[in-house]
């Protein structure tokens, strides 16, 4: 069973999904804040693919790409940090990412690598439905990778089921149109989350953007499955250091506790 | 005239999913679906209707002040050969092509209830031409604009901020056109609603390549009728159009894509040489991948991060092409040359010199490659003179004891 699944069978609520991107703050910080998420009690992991031009990103997760390239982070590095990573870490991951550092490296090798690291999911945002359906559905379900999709409050209700329907291990709802880290107030999304629930979708749903504290955090999860945390915990790493476990525990338990 | 209506079945054209040939669609996040699905469904539907078609038809005559003139260069083609005529898209209204695009592409944000207008700009020129109808229509404008093209294209932001757009420095990156694209497609991501983007160039996800080629396809189909007038011959030898993200190339080439006789050149900037890595060549120095939403030929490191490209136009300092250029690229229909710095300088000063003509530095790229065609007397030329050189007078006085 999916890792992913496996999370959504024991646990429908709460669920904490941090996002943090991969090779920062230092290049050799990956797998540390990966097991500082573990055990401060993170329940996912979605580790980003740092990229030269992060459309979708505010500045704070662009700061952090760059800052991963300029560390000297690369697809083919990520992958050698994952090679053991599934000797200590037990939580699903998701990678999350821009297609071009994939086209690269070709879409089956890339999906060969994860699979055999232990990767369970991918979030590609520019990858339009109907291309997926028809060239990496296929190769995707080979190596028994999920792929989560987006929707947002401006998301039909028509698109939203397609999406859904496609969508595997959850839905991911943006909580608003906006880029990552942007401060919109949750409050006046009350009714797009509502209708979420109304819809009765086959999959779990977990809200981002703009989830940066308990409160936060809190509401959003009133309304769906759980939340995903991305510019908050990168904004807490930033300046970590030494103290990075630390940093990640406070954080988490600031969130959770 | 008539907007380019796509009822011929031309391989270079756009298919029903945006795709030229593998190139093309549209790859965006799912922020943006919204808004670029409306303009998918509704683009064609818009162009076509007569009232668009009057008013756009209208505005170019009396506003942009078109058609603009065809000029046969006799003095450029006593030293290449051949006869060479340039497309004066230098004398329209705001001094460049771009103007083209914009009047078109306001009419349809009218019609989509849009308020709120955005804008991308390397080289100011289509800042300027977005600020105009912006002021001419009264809508909000936002422009941004890489840092270092804010300083190297001084003039054109003095322009933007007189007609009363918002100029906003775009500071990641190498601070040119391709972060400006990058922070504009995010303020389209945060504004969904009432804001529509007017892309500058024949770059960026379906519809944008196909409706801004449609939008310049005005270019090329004065050419046909001028040529019959001066020649009698609607058909050239060569049509010469430099390169950025490709909408003057497209609006040149356009009515000749099917015209297999027509050699279609299209070039880019080589910067200090494609060889010395600072370049913005990409169909030399690019793979395929994906920029903006589209798939094309890209520059990029082997890990798929994008490289930062140069050239000393900032309106060719763009890492990809538009995806019909990238088909015509593969498919051998266009032939790609790339001018150095160097070489568009001495073009721009020899321009000046034989005709009175100040070009656009990437005008200039266009007219470098003269000397490359081996032109026959008999031989018809056309190059699309994209814009004029007001904008670039401060790199053409530093330059002036170099030629
Ligand atoms: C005068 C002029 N020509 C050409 C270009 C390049 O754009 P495109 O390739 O879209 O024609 C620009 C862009 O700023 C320009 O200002």
């Amino acid at each position: 069973m999916n890792r992913i699944d496996q999370l959504f069978a024991q646990k429908k609520q709460n669920v904490l999904n941090v996002y943090c991107t991969a090779g920062f703050p230092t290049l050799e910080s990956t797998l540390p804040v990966m097991q500082a998420l573990q055990s401060a009690g993170a329940d996912l992991i979605e580790l980003g693919m740092p990229f030269s031009d992060p459309l979708a990103d505010g500045p704070v997760i662009q700061d952090s790409s760059t800052q991963a390239l300029k560390n000297g982070m690369t697809l083919a590095r990520l992958f050698e940090q994952l090679k053991d990573f599934r000797s200590s870490i037990q939580l699903p991951v998701i990678l999350m990412g821009y297609l071009n550092p994939i086209l690269q490296m070709g879409v089956e090798n890339f999906c060969r690598q994860c699979a055999a690291v232990g990767v369970d999911g991918l979030i590609l945002p520019e990858l339009p439905l109907p291309e997926y359906e028809k060239e990496y559905q296929a190769i995707f379900e080979k190596y028994g990778l999920y792929l989560i999709f987006l929707v947002t409050p401006e998301t039909s209700e028509a698109r939203l089921r397609r999406l859904d329907a496609a969508s595997k291990g959850f839905l991911y709802a943006v909580s608003s149109s906006s880029t990552t880290g942007k401060d919109k107030d949750m409050g006046d999304q009350t009714a797009y989350f509502r209708k979420l629930q109304a819809l009765h979708l086959k999959n779990p749903v977990l809200i981002g953007f703009g989830i940066k504290d308990k409160g936060t955090f809190t509401t959003a999860c009133t309304y769906s499955n759980g939340a995903i945390i991305g510019t908050a915990f990168i904004k807490a790493i930033a300046n970590a250091n030494d103290a990075l476990p630390a940093t990640v525990k406070s954080f988490i338990q600031g969130i959770i506790a | 005239m008539k907007i380019a209506e796509n009822t011929f079945n031309s391989p270079y054209q756009a298919d029903k999913n945006g795709f030229y040939g593998r190139f093309g669609g549209a790859y965006i996040p799912e922020m943006l679906y919204p808004n670029v699905e409306e303009l998918q469904l509704k683009y064609k539907e818009i162009l076509a209707d007569p009232s668009f078609q009057e008013e756009f038809q209208q505005l170019l005559t009396d506003y942009v002040g078109r058609p603009s003139p065809l000029y046969l260069a006799k003095r450029l083609s006593e030293k290449y050969g051949g006869h060479i005529y340039l497309k004066r898209e230098d004398l329209n209204h705001t001094g460049a092509h771009k103007i083209n695009n914009t009047v078109g592409q306001i009419l349809l944000a009218k019609r989509l209830g849009k308020k709120r207008i955005i804008a991308e700009t390397g080289a100011g020129q289509h800042g300027v031409a977005t600020a105009t109808v912006c002021a001419l229509m009264n809508m909000e404008c936002v422009v941004y604009m890489g840092s270092v093209d804010i300083k190297r294209q001084a003039p054109n932001v003095a322009r933007m901020k007189m007609l009363g757009a918002t100029v906003v420095p775009a500071t990641s990156g190498s601070e040119t056109l391709k972060d400006a694209t990058n922070e504009a497609i995010r303020d389209w991501i945060n504004n969904p609603v009432n804001t529509h983007y007017i892309l500058g160039t024949a770059a960026g996800p379906h519809p944008y390549p196909d409706m801004v080629a449609r939008f310049q396809s005005v270019i090329s189909e004065e050419i046909r009728k001028q040529l019959l007038e001066k020649t009698g011959k609607e058909i050239p030898d060569y049509v010469v159009a430099c390169i950025g993200g490709g909408s003057n190339a497209a609006g040149a080439f356009y009515h000749f894509l099917d015209e297999p006789s027509v050699r279609l050149i299209a070039v880019e900037a080589a910067g200090h040489g494609n060889d010395s890595g600072e370049s913005a060549a990409s169909t030399v120095l690019g793979k395929v991948g994906l920029i903006h939403g589209a798939k094309t030929l890209l520059m990029q490191t082997d890990d798929g991060q994008i490289t930062e490209p140069y050239s000393i136009s900032a309106g060719l300092d763009y890492p990809g092409i538009g995806p019909m250029h990238a088909h015509l690229f593969e498919s051998g229909r266009g032939t790609f040359l790339s001018a150095t710095d160097n070489e568009a300088l001495a073009a721009a000063f020899e321009l000046t010199r034989l005709e009175g003509i100040i070009p656009a530095l990437e005008s200039s790229h266009a007219v470098a490659k003269l000397k490359d065609l081996a032109l026959r007397p008999e031989e018809v030329v056309v190059v699309c003179l994209s814009g004029r050189g007001d904008k670039d007078m401060e790199a053409y006085i530093r330059n002036l004891d170099k030629f």
